[in-house]
């Protein structure tokens, strides 16, 4: 059974279609990645699956259990939703440390102690240790979405949403945070990945979905969207940014 | 990167011991400059990796141009500072001569300026003062309280509270509407009038609640505005960990909002200060009080002045200490800090 179901999601803004039917299904353990231009609504959809945005028609499921009910709290869905966002959204007055067990002591109700030696657990094994007493704006970008995907592990999410997480980084940034997601994959968490780093798609991947205009308008595995996609939009998108020189 | 880099003097060992016997001497040899040029790259190399190793600065010396260039600027400065310093003179100096040249002057100063009724009237002035210090601090946690809880009724989203809601923005419209003389005179008069059995006759009591309407509805105002001020992405971040609303105000946007609106919250604090003065409308023996009963008595308004002072003893340093916190944050927020 799949993990998240998408069916028929739209999203308006002030008459303005963000999504237009979209359909996705993500297995469990799978890495889904979502390409396309800026507005083409990747972010949109990640929001809306963890109820940031609330959807104007169609049902999002997970586990089963339609999430888009208006009758469930939305907190019990996004407790098992991890998402961490491009511009990293620390909280600038915590300390790492705070940052990371904020929500698993106020909204797990895990004990003070106990979460504190997970989340120095969980930083040290993504080479963060020495940073648990220091504050966001003393980290480099790369640290701080570091911390800020190790926050949104901390609470032990079902499903992990990325938006856009290396856009705001030096290039030479980005590789720390993609060989996270990397070790993520490998520990078999399962992930929407929305992205501009299609080298990066390509290699870690078990699906590629190519939006466009809020039309989800192809699906399949790597190798066939980028070496032989058949939709004529979706080869016009990537020889756009093969000539950009960012494939 | 390698330790050398780091130590000023261990680049040039090669080049020095070809060229000169005194590696320390940066006059005329090439040393020095050659091997500033050489390191340059890797030093800005190695800066821009994040590491906490800042370019040697040993190795510049400074050019004949910048040598040039900056006793252009200290004769700038001092230039500025002699011009400032003779204009203040000629000002004050047309200041006291024009005032003290008047022909009322000597009434003035009799009137205004008595040494003598300063002394007498000043321990009055003073024991009062005490009472408005007292009504100050107990107005100003109450007022901070009333503020913040009604700042936060403003944020609820959900259509069930819109009552509350409705009484909050009802309650700031008012009451900042009303002047806060008419306030205090409204609640120091108007609530002994109705007779309610344990409702309270104390003037000072009175006159505390009617500040503490007014004042909480100028910080509820405020407070509002740190809140809107904390980016929408922060929010965003809490939420999604399944922080419910009110932990993720508790816990990420006030403690966040409460910093940066510690200046105007104290900017406001300095004016309240002042307006503890509006309860004498009420009769309680304040500063204000004791300075118009002394001044009643004997037709001289120097207690009046005496009543000034100590209220600008008490002032000056709060609007001192707002100015060096708001300072402090415009320099965080140069510094790209969030607080």
């Amino acid at each position: 059974m799949s993990l998240l179901t998408v069916e028929g999601v739209w999203k308006n803004y002030h008459h303005h279609s963000v999504l237009r039917g979209i359909d996705l299904e993500v297995a469990p353990h799978e890495v889904v990645c979502l390409i396309g231009a800026s507005g083409s609504g990747k972010s949109t959809l990640l929001r809306c699956v963890n109820l940031l945005e609330s959807i104007d028609d169609g049902a999002i499921y997970l586990d089963g259990s339609e999430i888009t009910d208006v009758r469930i709290d939305p907190d019990d869905v996004r407790k098992r939703i991890g998402m961490v966002f491009q511009s990293y959204n620390l909280f600038p007055h915590m300390t790492v440390l705070d940052n990371v067990t904020l929500a698993p002591r106020k909204v797990h109700k895990v004990r003070p102690e106990q979460a504190e030696a997970e989340a120095r657990e969980l930083l040290a094994r993504f080479g963060l240790a020495d940073k648990a007493g220091e504050y966001p704006d003393r980290l480099s970008g790369g640290q701080q979405q570091r911390v800020a995907i190790v926050r949104s592990l901390a609470t032990q999410p079902r499903l992990l949403l990325l938006d856009e997480v290396t856009s705001a980084l030096d290039p030479t940034l980005v590789t720390e945070v993609l060989s996270v997601i990397r070790e993520l994959k490998d520990a078999g968490m399962t992930m929407i990945i929305a992205t501009h780093e299609m080298s990066f798609a390509r290699d870690i991947a078990d699906a590629v979905c190519f939006l466009e205009g809020g039309v989800l308008l192809e699906h399949g595995s790597p190798e066939q969207i980028f070496t032989a996609p058949e939709h004529p939009r979706t080869r016009g998108f990537l020889q756009r940014v093969l000539d950009a020189g960012r494939l | 990167m390698t330790g050398g880099e780091a130590s000023p003097g261990a680049p040039t060992p090669s080049d020095d011991s070809a060229a000169s016997v005194a590696p320390e001497v940066p006059t005329g040899s090439d040393g020095p400059v050659a091997s500033a040029t050489s390191e340059g790259p890797a030093a800005s190399a190695a800066a821009s990796e994040g590491s906490a190793v800042p370019p040697a600065l040993a190795e510049w010396t400074k050019s004949d141009r910048q040598i040039r260039r900056e006793a252009d600027l200290r004769r700038r400065a001092r230039r500025s500072t002699s011009v400032a310093t003779a204009s203040t003179i000629v000002v004050a100096t047309v200041l006291i001569v024009g005032v003290t040249a008047s022909p009322g002057w000597p009434r003035v100063q009799e009137t205004f300026f008595s040494p003598s009724q300063f002394v007498d009237a000043f321990p009055d002035v003073w024991r009062g003062f005490l009472l408005n210090v007292k009504i100050f601090l107990i107005a100003e946690p109450l007022i901070l309280i009333v503020g913040l809880v009604v700042a936060l009724v403003r944020t609820l989203r959900s259509p069930v509270f819109f009552p509350l809601r409705a009484v909050a923005v009802f309650y700031t419209d008012i009451f900042r509407g009303i002047p806060t003389i008419l306030l205090i005179y409204l609640f120091g008069f108007g609530i002994p009038a109705l007779a309610l059995q344990g409702a309270p006759s104390d003037p000072v009591t009175l006159g505390i609640i009617g500040l503490v309407l007014s004042y909480g509805a100028y910080v509820a105002e405020v407070f509002r505005s740190g809140i809107e001020s904390v980016h929408p992405s922060q929010r965003a971040a809490a939420r999604s960990l399944a922080l419910s609303h009110g932990q993720t105000m508790r816990y990420v946007v006030v403690p966040q909002a409460a910093r940066r609106v510690i200046p105007p919250l104290l900017n406001d604090f300095v004016s309240l200060q002042k307006d503890t003065a509006l309860v004498a409308v009420l009769g309680p023996l304040e500063a204000l009080r004791q300075a118009s009963i002394h001044a009643a008595e004997t037709f001289n308004y120097t207690p009046y002045m005496c009543a000034a002072l100590v209220f600008i003893a008490l002032t000056v340093p709060m609007a001192r200490l707002t100015d060096h916190l708001a300072a402090r944050t415009a320099r965080r927020q140069m510094a790209g800090g969030h607080l």
